[in-house]
């Protein structure tokens, strides 16, 4: 599904923080990849979403070299992969579900009020349907960033540090959506540092376990 | 886990930036989803939809002056180049037999009509106002004047001049262009003027809106970023924008182009003060010329903003 073979990246002038990563999504599969703060988690989640082209390398989605997509191709790219970031951006002067249903809009596509409400309701937040985002917690912020990732009904979601910022209940709330998610078919490729969100999830469900040190991706033992 | 409908996709698309955009632009107003995905932009808005306005008004006029000052070209270059005058300044006592024979030279002359000898009472007519009343101007040498109409193009104005030179030394042709030229030439260039202050008024708008669209895309960076992020595409994105400032435009301009139109129509009439002023006025289709301005701004809108709008999303990945 998308794939990276020998990346490396580096910003300009800066030192390489990624270099021969290798690794491969597959449908239906449930990633963790950790590391220690600035290791390049987010890095990697930028770079499948075409978010950052990679220095060296290649990157392929869906039989597509990332680096060659026009600018209409990464939009397209963005439309297939779910993507949660940690500090989750809204339209603030837009209500919480037209933000949901922001990737149906700008995509011209009709939105079904109904599937909205259902959306909304798993994320459990039918209730802030019309409330602003600006108004909304943090943990109601990566639920609606969750609902809005999904809402195209991609083949994949990725969420950076989607826990970063809550507290245990709501963590363990929004990883029960991500493994809902993976359940229906979704490949989920979740970045944390938090081995108890990972520990929880193992628990639940076969994921694979990824840890970046040092700018190399290596699978992690059976220490966790 | 709720039931994760897949959308249906059936229904309204979101066009790209065609002419049927250029015309949501003009005619809808902002309220789709499509459009608010850019926050108002307030005073933005506001000063597009005077500065529309303001130039769409003194786009009026310039047209008004151009159309003016070429009616008044065509008028002077028709009304005089219709017809010739032969002056004849013979000593005493040959004035008729001179003048019979540039009667005979005229009345060989392809391309003619029929000349008629301007009678003493008109010539001294036409002197009295620079002589006076007490004056007598028979006693004075002056030339007998026959005006001619030109009937066709066959005729030769500088043939007969010719002619004249060789057989009636003392009648000389004057086909009033020594005059007329300069009057053509300064209403031409009148005309010129005008139609360059349209081009001007025209530069000034694109100018303007291009700022505009400029600002309101460097106020939305963080509205653009999460737009890209959702996966819109770059004409999707430009389209909220140049939708918003096409319609400012035409509606801005619609406004100044009737209040201009109204000031034009309340200018003092011609049979009042008979001066080029009061030529100034549209006449006939010309009335419907001042309507093509909002239509000229809508475009001018639509293509200075997406081209603001594409180049600037470009720097956003």
């Amino acid at each position: 599904m998308i794939e990276m073979h020998d990346v490396g990246f580096g910003y300009r002038n800066g030192a390489e923080l990624l270099s021969g990563v290798s690794l491969s999504i597959q449908p239906g599969s449930f990633h963790f990849l950790t590391g220690p703060s600035g290791s390049g988690k987010t890095t990697v989640l930028r770079l499948f979403f075409g978010d950052l082209l990679p220095t060296t390398g290649r990157i392929s989605a869906y039989g597509q070299d990332v680096a060659g997509l026009s600018r209409d191709g990464t939009a397209a790219l963005r439309r297939k992969v779910g993507m949660v970031h940690q500090d989750p951006q809204f339209l603030d002067h837009l209500p919480l579900a037209e933000n949901v249903a922001l990737p149906l809009t700008v995509a011209g596509r009709q939105v079904d009020m109904a599937a909205l409400k259902d959306l909304l309701g798993w994320v459990q937040l039918a209730p802030q349907a019309r409330a602003m985002p600006p108004s909304l917690s943090g943990g109601e912020r990566q639920r609606a960033a969750l609902a809005r990732a999904v809402i195209t009904a991609p083949d994949m979601v990725l969420a950076d540090e989607p826990t970063g910022n809550l507290d245990w209940d709501m963590s363990m709330r929004l990883l029960q959506l991500l493994i809902e998610l993976n359940k229906s078919g979704k490949a989920v490729l979740v970045a944390t540092h938090d081995m108890n969100l990972i520990r929880a999830a193992k628990a639940q469900v076969s994921a694979r376990v990824l840890r970046i040190s040092g700018g190399n991706l290596q699978l992690a033992g059976a220490d966790l | 886990m709720a039931r994760l409908k897949r959308p249906d996709f059936k229904g309204a698309t979101f066009k790209g930036l065609d002419i049927r955009a250029l015309a949501q632009g003009v005619l809808r107003r902002d309220g789709g989803i499509a459009a608010r995905i850019v926050p108002p932009t307030g005073f933005t808005a506001q000063l597009t939809l005077f500065s529309a306005g303001a130039l769409a008004f003194l786009a009026v006029f310039a047209l008004a002056l151009s159309l003016a000052a070429g009616r008044m070209a065509d008028r002077w270059s028709e009304s005089l180049a219709g017809q010739i005058t032969l002056r004849v300044s013979a000593p005493t006592g040959q004035a008729e037999a001179q003048t019979a024979a540039a009667l005979e030279i005229l009345r060989t002359t392809p391309g003619l009509g029929e000349a008629h000898v301007v009678p003493d009472a008109e010539v001294a007519a036409l002197l009295e106002p620079w002589f006076g009343p007490d004056v007598p101007v028979d006693a004075l040498p002056v030339p007998r004047l026959i005006e001619v109409p030109i009937a066709s193009s066959e005729f030769d104005a500088e043939g007969l001049r010719m002619r004249l030179e060789g057989e009636q030394p003392n009648t000389v042709l004057d086909d009033h262009g020594e005059w007329r030229r300069p009057l053509v030439s300064a209403a031409n260039r009148l005309r010129g003027l005008g139609m360059l202050s349209l081009v001007l008024i025209a530069a000034s708008s694109g100018a303007m809106l291009t700022l505009a669209a400029k600002a309101a895309l460097a106020a939305n960076g963080q509205v653009i970023r999460v737009l890209r992020l959702v996966g819109a595409r770059d004409i999707t994105i430009a389209g909220a924008f140049v939708r918003r400032f096409t319609g400012r435009a035409a509606l801005g301009a619609a406004v100044g182009a009737i209040l201009g139109m109204i000031a034009i129509a309340i200018l003092p009439d011609m049979d009042s003060a008979g001066t080029f002023l009061t030529g100034l006025g549209f006449q006939g289709w010309g009335w419907f010329a001042p309507l093509l301005i909002p239509l000229i701004a809508a475009i001018i809108g639509f293509a200075a903003t997406r081209w603001a709008a594409l180049r600037m999303l470009r720097e956003v990945r």
